[in-house]
């Protein structure tokens, strides 16, 4: 029902040729000195990470409840049904709060440009809608990086981890991570070695959950704060009224 | 004198002249080119201090206003009609300061057709929007009286009930949602400033920096205006403002304590000095001035509480919005110069249409009921100015 990316540390060979493909794709240049580049950016949604001979991929994970979608003002990022979040580069105004809520830090800004986007991987919405699998994952030439349905490759990361327990770290990174991702990520080290987040820092809530906790709130609290200060203004001016009315009485009074 | 005026407006134009050079990069080069924002620090100085500060600092407004007209506390109505412009003018302000900041401000008015009920920035921006109309309402008698327009004026007054009560809903929703947007970031803000009770801690320091603010902008109009120091009122808010503070620091240390945040507090580290910046600032200074009856009985004394207070609540929006991040961005960031005389030029344009409007528009020979002032006179032993030289009403 909805898809997914497995990307598998351990059978990555670094080869980046996801980072090519992920460039063709999204009509991003793509060179020698790109492929240098260690670090996400507005030209790079995706990159191949080496440190020793580990590599690791790093990518929006497309979040099961995704807080860029639900911190943007205008509803510019949606999940779709599918699995991927993606932009509407029409609706965007440009606040910035995605890239402040993200936990991944994985939206990037034109910031050279004079109409700025928000850029960052959007899982190929129009391959997976013409029943094709993301650009990186069909050319990955190790299958590294696996695209499928998210309940499937859940299944297939547990059965790796079980067969190869002295591979792996036991843990499918994105199974639970602030609610669950759409991107799963294995691998033989820690993933904070690569930027990653750690998993207890972010925890498994689902990150809208905090400020719907507070706005949630707010419907009753409208009315409700309306009609006590309503009141008070009503209780404060009738209180005021009567005082000029006995006044008013009293002096009548005494002058007759 | 007459030189210290040559002075400060020589200081105006040279800040506007390179306020609007760095405008001119922003609109013709872009924001990368005009600040150090970058992937890592989304948000800079103009979020932190033109929108977050800028919405503290006006509210004043909804204070003050909320006090005489809802309160009835008619003795403080003087000072309505300077922290409704002081308001208004924030608030105008803080807009022109999100037109740099947008990405995209010529989509600004997106915010009113692709409504995200969900996001709390969409929830601010239309309380913004609508508040700042109140404002307008609310300022309007000023220009209204001016041109001796009656008719309107009576419509206004008419509605100004409304408009009370819908200024301090709209006010607490948005005052408090300032501290909301960072509810979304648990894992990216430091411990000492990420708090479930953020919404809570942004209403009550906008509480406390609206009398400070109200405090202060007092006394520099009695300074740059001639206008007589209503002192009595002054001693009234700052007696408030210490009660407030006190609450605030209370909630604040109670808060540290429930998150086991105490003993870090101690601990050196760069987040460290910068809370005991803001707490010293914000807290310990402001409280111990206001402790002593006579600090808080002589116009300096309220003054230095009332601007060391500002500066501590500054510095914890800024510890919030900026400060909070850093060591989860693993880099340090600090302002470009364009981007600090932007902020710098919002604010000397606030001084400056601060400035005009006083001298013409009937900001300050505002309506006094001459027996709230008798009673006042009678229950101080401070001396009451004599505010009213044109006693038009």
């Amino acid at each position: 029902m909805s898809k997914a990316l497995l990307y598998d540390a351990t059978m990555c060979i670094g080869c980046k040729q996801c980072e090519g493909a992920c460039a063709e794709q999204n009509k991003l240049p793509y060179d020698d000195k790109v492929a240098g580049e260690a670090v996400q950016s507005e030209h790079k949604y995706t990159v191949v990470l080496t440190k020793d001979d580990k590599f690791m991929r790093r990518l929006c994970m497309h979040c099961q409840h995704p807080a860029c979608a639900s911190v943007c003002p205008v509803g510019a990022f949606h999940k779709t049904a599918e699995g991927p979040v993606v932009y509407d580069v029409w609706k965007c105004i440009g606040c910035r709060y995605c890239m402040v809520a993200c936990p991944f830090a994985q939206p990037k800004y034109e910031w050279q440009s004079l109409n700025p986007r928000v850029r960052k991987c959007i899982m190929c919405p129009d391959r997976l809608k013409a029943g094709k699998q993301t650009a990186c994952a069909e050319i990955c030439p190790t299958g590294a990086t696996k695209f499928g349905e998210r309940d499937d490759l859940i299944k297939e990361a547990q059965e790796r981890i079980r067969q190869n327990p002295s591979n792996y770290i036991p843990h499918i990174y994105g199974l639970a991570e602030v609610g669950g991702t759409s991107v799963l990520l294995l691998s033989g080290v820690p993933f904070e070695q690569f930027g990653y987040p750690k998993s207890e820092k972010i925890g498994d809530v689902a990150l809208p959950e905090y400020t719907m906790r507070v706005l949630s709130k707010i419907p009753d609290f409208i009315p409700l704060w309306a009609l006590v200060l309503g009141g008070v203004y009503w209780i404060t001016h009738r209180r005021e009224d009567v005082a000029a009315a006995e006044t008013q009485d009293k002096t009548h009074g005494g002058a007759q | 004198m007459k030189f210290k005026l040559t002075l400060w407006k020589l200081v105006f134009v040279v800040i506007m002249g390179l306020g609007i050079y760095s405008a001119y990069v922003r609109y013709a080069h872009g924001l990368g080119a005009v600040s150090n924002m970058n992937d890592q620090f989304p948000w800079g100085i103009w979020i932190g201090f033109d929108v977050l500060c800028g919405v503290m600092l006006a509210a004043g407004g909804f204070i003050v206003t909320g006090a005489v007209h809802l309160l009835n506390i008619e003795r403080l109505h003087s000072i309505v009609r300077p922290t409704i412009l002081t308001a208004f003018l924030g608030y105008c302000l803080v807009i022109i300061g999100l037109c740099f900041d947008l990405g995209r401000p010529w989509f600004i008015w997106h915010q009113l057709i692709y409504m995200n009920p969900h996001s709390v920035m969409f929830e601010v921006g239309f309380c913004v929007m609508f508040y700042t109309a109140v404002l307008f309402f609310e300022f309007l008698p000023n220009v209204l009286e001016r041109f001796n327009l009656k008719k309107p004026l009576a419509w206004v007054k008419n509605i100004m009930a409304v408009l009370v009560v819908a200024g301090i809903l709209l006010s607490t929703l948005h005052q408090s949602s300032l501290g909301t947007l960072y509810l979304i970031m648990p894992s990216k803000l430091h411990p000492f400033w990420y708090s479930p009770a953020l919404p809570f801690f942004f209403f009550g320091s906008a509480i406390a920096v609206g009398l400070a603010m109200t405090i202060f902008e007092s006394t520099l109009s009695s300074r740059k205006f001639g206008r007589q120091l209503e002192l009595p009122v002054l001693i009234e808010l700052g007696g408030a403002l210490l009660v407030v503070l006190w609450v605030n620091a209370l909630l604040r240390a109670e808060d540290l304590y429930r998150r086991d945040q105490l003993a870090n507090v101690f601990k050196p580290s760069y987040e460290t000095y910068f809370l005991w910046l803001e707490v010293l600032l914000a807290f310990v200074i402001p409280i111990t001035l206001l402790s002593f009856k006579k600090v808080r009985q002589s116009p300096n004394g309220l003054y230095l509480a009332a601007v060391t207070c500002l500066l501590g609540f500054v510095t914890n929006r800024l510890n919030v919005s900026v400060t909070g991040f850093e060591t989860w961005v693993g880099h340090h960031y600090v302002p470009k110069w364009t981007e600090f005389m932007i902020t710098l030029s919002i604010i000397a344009a606030g001084f400056a249409l601060f400035g005009l409007a006083v001298k013409y528009l009937p900001i300050f020979p505002a309506e006094e009921h001459t027996a709230a002032r008798q009673v006042e006179a009678k229950a101080r032993p401070v001396p009451v100015a004599p505010v009213l030289e044109h006693a038009g009403d």
